[in-house]
């Protein structure tokens, strides 16, 4: 039996109107509305508020589903991904950046590493919100994403296996990076939480692991002999990206 | 067709009830179903287990979450039949509440939907958005208060218009 002087909290109106209050905690709830009109009037109005809802959105769950959204039509004709689909975004993305990176180098020559991870995070932004053509090689094409990045950067390129931290491979692009090439890969979540690896080739000979956030987008990035890595993510609390971050590394290491 | 499939089926009107209220636009809610049928049916040997109605509304959630990043920079554009002056007593009252929820942080709208229309447990919403329960109860109630206080304005407004 529960005290029925205690006050109900506004949480307990909110619980008791999802049925989400503990039941032995019900009946004072009704008796303190009973003796509270401003508390009761509050749950009528939410109360009114579901059935608005309801009553503007049921109809499209009892609608037919179209066509497009039918299972067997979308696992038979699975999506491809479309080469060079994205060739006006990334002409964009090369005019439109080339010259603020060319601006940048001029001045900036103290801080080749926060230049570095500004490109990494830009190339996050724009590829993580594309839903059918993030990337240029699928990741089914592991072996070829590695052996054509490999070739065009000029160093080892390798998608690690993170599936250890829940990531599949989503597949990569080739990027440029101060005139430079720069190798990109997406990884994603079961939940479509994505993670993406952005290399170049650097000055630096070797670094310690750092750490660079810019509005929602942080990361992860350390030099390691000639090569500059950077793990990104968006709104990814720190302890998850380093997860991410260690994996990318330790297989980075094993490889040399 | 597999047991994760038929679940996946199963929950296709749901998802297009879910993305039409968090999205408004019904192309773009369908694009958001579609695109999460994708990844779901994509990533089924990724999927362990578990709940699929959950998992697919965290799919949607965050591909919603993503595809307003994306537009942010962008002028939105209003739908034009908001504006039909026509609308009978329902039709308006539906049209105040779909602006209502327009005008809350994403965060808010997810939590009220999901919740209210959708009929999921604060935990299954904590689970969803990847945040303490506390969270999801606190959003919850902005979000009530907000949707609460903006359709009583917009009753006053249209009484003032009158």
């Amino acid at each position: 039996m529960t005290d029925r002087n205690i006050p109900v909290t506004e949480d307990e109106l909110h619980a008791y109107v999802d049925g989400e209050l503990p039941a032995e905690r019900r009946s004072d709830v009704e008796a303190w509305l009973a003796t509270h009109p401003d508390d009761a009037a509050r749950v009528h109005s939410w109360r009114a508020m579901a059935e608005v809802l309801h009553a503007r959105y049921d109809s499209i769950a009892d609608e037919a589903v179209p066509k497009r959204l039918e299972i067997e039509r979308l696992v038979r004709a699975p999506r491809r991904w479309v080469y060079g689909a994205v060739a006006a975004t990334l002409a964009a993305f090369i005019v439109g950046g080339g010259v603020g990176w060319f601006a940048r180098d001029a001045t900036a020559t103290p801080s080749v590493l926060q230049n570095f991870t500004a490109h990494a995070i830009d190339a996050h932004r724009l590829y993580v919100v594309e839903v059918r053509h993030p990337v240029e090689v699928p990741g089914s094409e592991r072996g070829h994403l590695q052996q054509w990045l490999t070739k065009r950067c000029g160093w080892v390129v390798r998608a690690p296996e993170l599936s250890g931290a829940g990531l599949k491979l989503v597949g990569g692009r080739l990027l440029p990076s101060s005139g430079k090439p720069a190798s990109f890969m997406m990884y994603e979540s079961a939940s479509g939480e994505r993670f993406t690896i952005y290399t170049a080739k650097s000055d630096a000979e070797a670094t310690q692991m750092r750490f660079a956030a810019d509005g929602r987008e942080s990361t992860l990035f350390w030099a390691d002999d000639g090569i500059i890595y950077a793990v990104v993510s968006t709104g990814a609390d720190r302890t998850r990206l380093n997860q991410v971050a260690q994996a990318v590394y330790d297989q980075m290491e094993k490889k040399g | 067709m597999s047991a994760f499939r038929q679940s996946v089926e199963a929950m296709i009107p749901a998802l297009r009830r879910y993305a039409r209220a968090l999205a408004r636009d019904a192309d773009i809610a369908d694009d958001l179903v579609q695109d999460t049928l994708v990844r779901a049916l994509r990533s089924e040997r990724l999927f362990l287990g578990g709940d699929v109605r959950s998992w697919l509304y965290t799919i949607l959630t965050n591909l919603n979450k993503n595809r307003r990043r994306s537009l942010a920079r962008r002028p939105q554009f209003m739908p034009l039949s908001d504006n039909n002056p026509d609308a009978s007593g329902t039709e308006a009252e539906g049209r105040d509440i779909a602006r209502a929820l327009s005008t809350l942080v994403e965060e808010q709208r997810s939590v009220l939907l999901l919740v209210m229309l959708e009929g999921l447990s604060y935990r299954e919403v904590a689970d969803i958005q990847g945040v303490p329960i506390g969270t999801v109860m606190s959003r919850l109630a902005r979000a009530r208060a907000h949707v609460k206080a903006s359709l009583e304005g917009e009753r006053t407004a249209l009484r003032r218009v009158k």
